[in-house]
């Protein structure tokens, strides 16, 4: 864009967008801030957790209930499922998105259109809660891990995506490789899939957070609380209130009872958070791709 | 003739096989886990009995549908439902365009890029970790209630008062979703010609007129695709939202369709109940969908058009 001398009121104005998107940055992070201030607060009864009030800063910083809630079983069992579960989920996703997306990237593939209807369709219409857990439950899959990444492996978006993705690659590629002899297959492994990382490293990061996140098909899936997911500990935790676990927890440590239920809920939603907070900045730029590849219609 | 055809198609068959067979697994994955469950709708008019299964359990016809409309609780659950999606669509929608718009006018790319990766971020954490936080937010020691207090007034336990749930609802959906949803807007508005605005500039167009007549009506397109799509979600108030929120002091305002699909279906195993009224909910949702998008096209607009 050119340059323009700014007027006085240009100058206004640019002062009150950058207050206005100050404040909504620190409105933005300010949850996530109470959190850090009470899990570390050490100042016991007189804590952010109990006192009253907008806590800016920990009176007294002390990594007490960390080492509480690290003690804490079913946050690793929560943890190690919510590491199979994800790891899982994005490679089935991204290996049987790709696989399904390549035959529907070539427009003269015979009922391309039929085969790319029968997945659209799905975008329209579904089945709901009750005839899917039914048809988990008589698959078996009940209590395993595959009820947790089988059902949403192969998202009809992330075909779409993928698909114009393979149709952006030029033909000549190819088409030169076609003349050297090799098939279908090979063009797709030694050709697309290296020239597609960039779209198959965001939507494996898609699916990869989906999952990480995921807790309501962990919660009707898995009924034994060893497979639980991260997500779901959590959940019982802060939303069900079932704190039995911790204050047990609590009083086999009693030296440590300065601590309330809720620091430990702040301190038990920092663990399932930071990992997210520290990639979060680096990842962030790839999802934004994604996004805008989407975006392309078609 | 016909034997032409014929060899015709088996050339065809033998050029195309691999991908016809890296087409099976994904085909297979679409019976099994979306055909399937969309045949087993039919369980909306059965009457389900587990020893039995789907196929076996006698036809009952439109008896579940029949005692859903007579039943006050469900005018209540899709009323609860229109009434929080409808605030949310109308709060919601306009605020990531709007911060897009905002944003763009900012001429530091550091700041940004700042901005725009904090708005991001509510995106990638769960509603069951934003539920913790917003008990504690609007808890009655919490910083909304001593802002409330510093300013006279009395502790509100804000998330069991069902004044204020919807509320609550619409604010920390907007609070989790504007960033994000702003993405598509921010493609938008980078997608236009700069020659349009150094056009305007020399015609002594100031910021908002740029804003009104150039950047607003390229934007439109795009703000109508995502208007077509959010109305076919009008149905979908958002379950993890509410699931992880509500509590029983809240349900004549908070409780959704889906959330009385999940307690009728799973807590209460009333199968076919809970079968119906996620059929009425998909009916309605594809309805929308396909009126919405012909009006569209009637209109004229057809490149603002899903299909």
């Amino acid at each position: 864009m050119i340059n323009v001398k700014k007027s006085p009121g240009d100058k206004i104005i640019d002062a009150v967008l950058y207050l206005l998107m100050t404040v909504i940055i620190l409105v933005t992070l300010y949850p996530f801030w109470t959190q850090v201030v009470i899990s570390l607060d050490g100042s016991g009864a007189k804590s952010a957790a109990y006192s009253s009030g907008l806590v800016l800063f920990p009176k007294e910083i002390s990594f007490g209930s960390y080492s509480l809630a690290f003690q804490y079983d079913a946050l690793w069992s929560g943890y190690w499922n919510t590491i199979v579960r994800t790891v899982l989920g994005v490679i089935l996703a991204v290996t049987f998105t790709s696989i399904t997306a390549y035959p529907l990237a070539k427009k003269d593939l015979p009922y391309n259109r039929v085969f790319t209807g029968i997945i659209l369709f799905t975008m329209l219409f579904g089945g709901g809660l009750i005839p899917t857990y039914l048809l988990i439950k008589e698959l078996g899959m009940y209590n395993t891990v595959w009820a947790l990444v089988v059902p949403g492996m192969i998202s009809a978006f992330n075909v779409l995506i993928i698909r114009n993705f393979f149709r952006a690659i030029p033909e000549e590629l190819e088409e030169s490789a076609r003349v050297d002899g090799a098939g279908y297959s090979r063009i797709f492994i030694q050709i697309v899939l290296p020239l597609s990382k960039p779209v198959l490293a965001t939507i494996a990061l898609w699916v990869g957070v989906g999952h990480w996140n995921a807790w309501f098909d962990s919660m009707i899936y898995i009924s034994d609380p060893d497979n639980q997911v991260l997500q779901m500990v959590l959940r019982k935790i802060i939303i069900e209130n079932n704190t039995t676990d911790l204050t047990v927890l609590m009083q086999n440590l009693s030296n440590q009872s300065d601590f309330s239920g809720r620091q430990l809920q702040s301190t038990i939603i920092m663990f399932s958070i930071i990992p997210m907070l520290l990639i979060y900045p680096f990842i962030q730029k790839y999802f934004v791709k994604g996004v805008m590849i989407g975006a392309v219609k078609g | 003739m016909n034997e032409i055809v014929f060899k015709r198609d088996r050339k065809k068959w033998k050029q195309y096989r691999v991908l016809f067979i890296m087409l099976i697994p994904g085909m297979i994955y679409y019976l099994i886990f979306h055909y399937i469950p969309m045949y087993g709708v039919v369980l909306a008019f059965k009457d389900y009995r587990l020893l039995e299964g789907i196929m076996a359990s006698p036809w009952v016809g439109f008896q579940h549908f029949e005692s859903l409309f007579s039943d006050p609780y469900f005018y209540s659950v899709l009323k609860n439902t229109i009434i929080i999606s409808f605030y949310k669509l109308i709060f919601g929608f306009p605020i990531p365009i709007l911060f897009a718009l905002l944003l763009s006018e900012i001429m530091s790319t550091k700041f940004k890029k700042v901005v725009q990766t904090v708005s991001y971020l509510p995106h990638f954490i769960s509603w069951v970790v934003f539920a913790g936080i917003f008990f504690t937010i609007f808890s009655l020691e919490g910083p909304i209630n001593s802002i409330v207090q510093a300013f006279g007034g009395d502790a509100v336990l804000f998330l069991a008062d069902d004044r204020y749930f919807r509320t609550i609802l619409v604010i920390t959906s907007i609070y989790q979703g504007f960033g994000w949803g702003s993405i598509i807007y921010f493609a938008a508005i980078s997608n236009i010609d700069s020659q349009l605005y150094e056009a305007a500039i020399i015609d002594g167009a100031g910021r908002f007129k740029r804003m009104f007549y150039i950047s607003i009506p390229m934007l439109l397109p795009v703000i109508s695709i995502m208007l077509i799509l959010s109305m076919s979600g009008v149905l979908d108030a958002g379950f993890d939202q509410i699931f992880n929120m509500y509590n029983t002091q809240v349900y004549s305002v908070a409780d959704i369709i889906d959330t009385y699909v999940y307690r009728q279906g799973l807590v209460e195993m009333n199968y076919s109940t809970a079968t119906a009224v996620g059929l009425f909910k998909s009916l309605v949702a594809l309805i929308l969908i396909i009126v919405v998008n012909s009006i569209v096209k009637l209109m004229g607009q057809k490149d603002h058009a899903l299909w």
